[in-house]
């Protein structure tokens, strides 16, 4: 059998599947080695997470409202939305709902849906507010004990022990619970 | 946590080239991980040296509490010598980002080596099981029992909307990674492999190497996993790659039998040439050895190679990595002596005269 495209015998015998129907292809090995370097220069990139986000923002905002968004910074442990625009980790789980207006167009822009339809956690009770708090007061201890205010650090540890109490025995299981007091 | 215990380790091969289960001849492995956060800190990148060591604590407790995980091998990674953390690199049961960064993390080891639970690594809890060959839906239930056990003793941050909440939102939801290890050295001689990928692209699924994001594909190795885990069922993930896999495995077939039938000859010569210099070699480095194995690797599932058997080769990819060959060989080495090594190594175990002796210390 000769090359489809030259005069060559073809050695190489394609079957490409990407169309709507399949289509046979019988080429020489030059011919069909630059058939394949053409689609490979087509390669669509995967988008990153940064891409995305920059493209979602110059979109939709002014260059003052950009900054000034960068600046918000979540109450609970401090990150501004620059850090994470930069670093493309968020800082705690109230991220989810501090800077919810800009990360739902980003989550929908990843992952095409918008809602988790998995499992959820074995008698799960939802993120309380205690957790959260939970966060914020050991960042507020870290920050006194570097101001060395050390009697205010003192206070807020007192009252994180007092809500780690609240938080931690959930429903731990007693049938496996060996050796945990 | 004892060097001894690695060394235990480093003999042996490991669950994703242990080379059995499912479709081995080209699945290497089938694996899953989850990704969890605890709901009262913050997540990594804002977390304290005392955050992580109390999350480190939670976790402990919470694992020490599981009746079936008292034999679990607990590693404390910031304290291990840098080729121990490589070693757990090679053998997939930690990953490069839990082994690269600073501060206080650990791992949990399963000693069969199936499962490893990640502490403070991108997210507070990376938990993978890992199956040899094609075996999804078993890891799946395992991992789901697993994530369970702890969900009943900690909690982790979970949105209602959301699911579980991670630190990057490229992973909220299910925080589910479903992936395929496959050896495709067919597809990537017949240039067939860059289409293969490009349709994967299309249909959601991405295409990593051997170690994870950002690895070249060393060896022929290439993981296919899911690129959403947000508005799916964990099982509707597990089937989406689950799907693709075995027309993968049939591409590479094809591809296979196409080289035996078209150039018989050119593809003997190739195999036999690997295998010569793997036999032959004074220094040898890493990547070629990777690369010529997984040549041989296929020549012998072809009949090009007699006397030589898979699970040898398997042991061999993972052996003659830089970490496995130094604790192999009981002293650091220089990446140079490292290459004479692992020559001498290879020569031991290939060469045919050689064969009955190597088949007794294995």
């Amino acid at each position: 059998m000769k090359c489809q495209q030259c005069e060559k015998p073809a050695t190489f015998h394609i079957t490409e599947l990407t169309g709507q129907e399949p289509q046979e292809l019988h080429l020489c090995e030059g011919c069909a080695k630059s058939y394949l370097m053409k689609d490979e220069s087509a390669t669509p990139v995967a988008p990153t997470l940064a891409n995305v986000l920059a493209k979602q923002l110059q979109i939709g905002k002014a260059a003052e409202e950009l900054a000034k968004l960068d600046q918000r910074a979540c109450p609970v442990c401090g990150i501004t939305f620059f850090e994470f625009r930069n670093q493309g980790r968020l800082g705690c789980p109230h991220d989810y709902v501090f800077f919810e207006r800009e990360l739902t167009p980003l989550i929908a822009n990843i992952h095409g849906e918008s809602r988790h339809v998995g499992k959820h956690p074995p008698g799960h009770a939802g993120a309380s507010d205690q957790q959260t708090e939970l966060i914020r007061l050991r960042r507020e201890m870290e920050d006194a004990k570097t101001k060395e205010h050390y009697e205010r650090a003192a206070k807020i540890r007192d009252q994180i022990r007092e809500l780690e109490k609240q938080v931690k025995p959930k429903n731990r299981p007693q049938a496996e619970g060996q050796g945990t007091a | 946590m004892s060097t001894d215990k690695l060394n235990d380790l480093a003999i042996r091969c490991g669950e994703w080239l242990r080379g059995s289960g499912p479709q081995s001849e080209i699945v290497m492995s089938s694996r899953i991980r989850l990704a969890r956060n605890l709901a009262e800190y913050p997540f990594i990148r804002r977390c304290t040296e005392s955050d992580r060591l109390a999350i480190e604590k939670s976790f402990q407790d919470a694992i020490g509490s599981v009746g079936d995980w008292k034999s679990l091998l607990f590693c404390d990674v910031a304290a291990l010598p840098t080729v121990d953390r490589q070693l757990l690199v090679e053998r997939q049961l930690i990953s490069r980002e839990l082994s690269e960064t600073n501060g206080a993390r650990c791992v949990y080891i399963d000693p069969q080596e199936q499962f490893s639970l990640m502490v403070n690594e991108e997210d507070h809890l990376r938990m993978q099981v890992m199956h040899s060959g094609l075996d999804m839906e078993t890891a799946w239930e395992q991992i789901n029992k697993m994530d369970d056990l702890l969900g009943e003793r900690l909690n982790f941050a979970f949105h209602e909307r959301l699911g579980y909440l991670t630190a990057c939102p490229t992973n909220v939801g299910t925080g589910m990674r479903v992936s395929v290890m496959l050896h495709l050295p067919a597809l990537v001689i017949t240039q067939q492999i860059e289409k293969v990928f490009r349709s994967l692209q299309k249909m959601g699924l991405a295409v990593r190497g051997l170690y994870g994001e950002g690895s070249q594909a060393m060896g022929d190795f290439y993981q296919i996993s899911n690129q959403i885990t947000l508005g799916r069922s964990e099982l509707d993930l597990v089937k989406q790659v689950g799907e693709v896999i075995p027309v993968i495995i049939d591409y590479e077939r094809q591809a296979r039998a196409f080289l035996v039938k078209e150039s018989r000859k050119d593809l003997h010569d190739r195999v036999s040439r690997a295998h010569g210099i793997l036999c032959t070699a004074q220094t040898i480095s890493s990547e070629e050895t990777l690369h010529l194995l997984s040549s041989v690797r296929m020549g012998v599932y072809l009949g090009l190679i007699q006397d030589l058997e898979i699970p040898t080769i398997n042991k061999l990819f993972i052996h003659t990595q830089p970490a496995h060959l130094q604790k192999l060989r009981g002293a650091e080495l220089p990446s140079a002596d490292r290459n004479v090594e692992r020559a001498m190594y290879l020569q031991a175990h290939l060469r045919p005269n050689s064969n009955g002796g190597s088949a007794k210390d294995n």
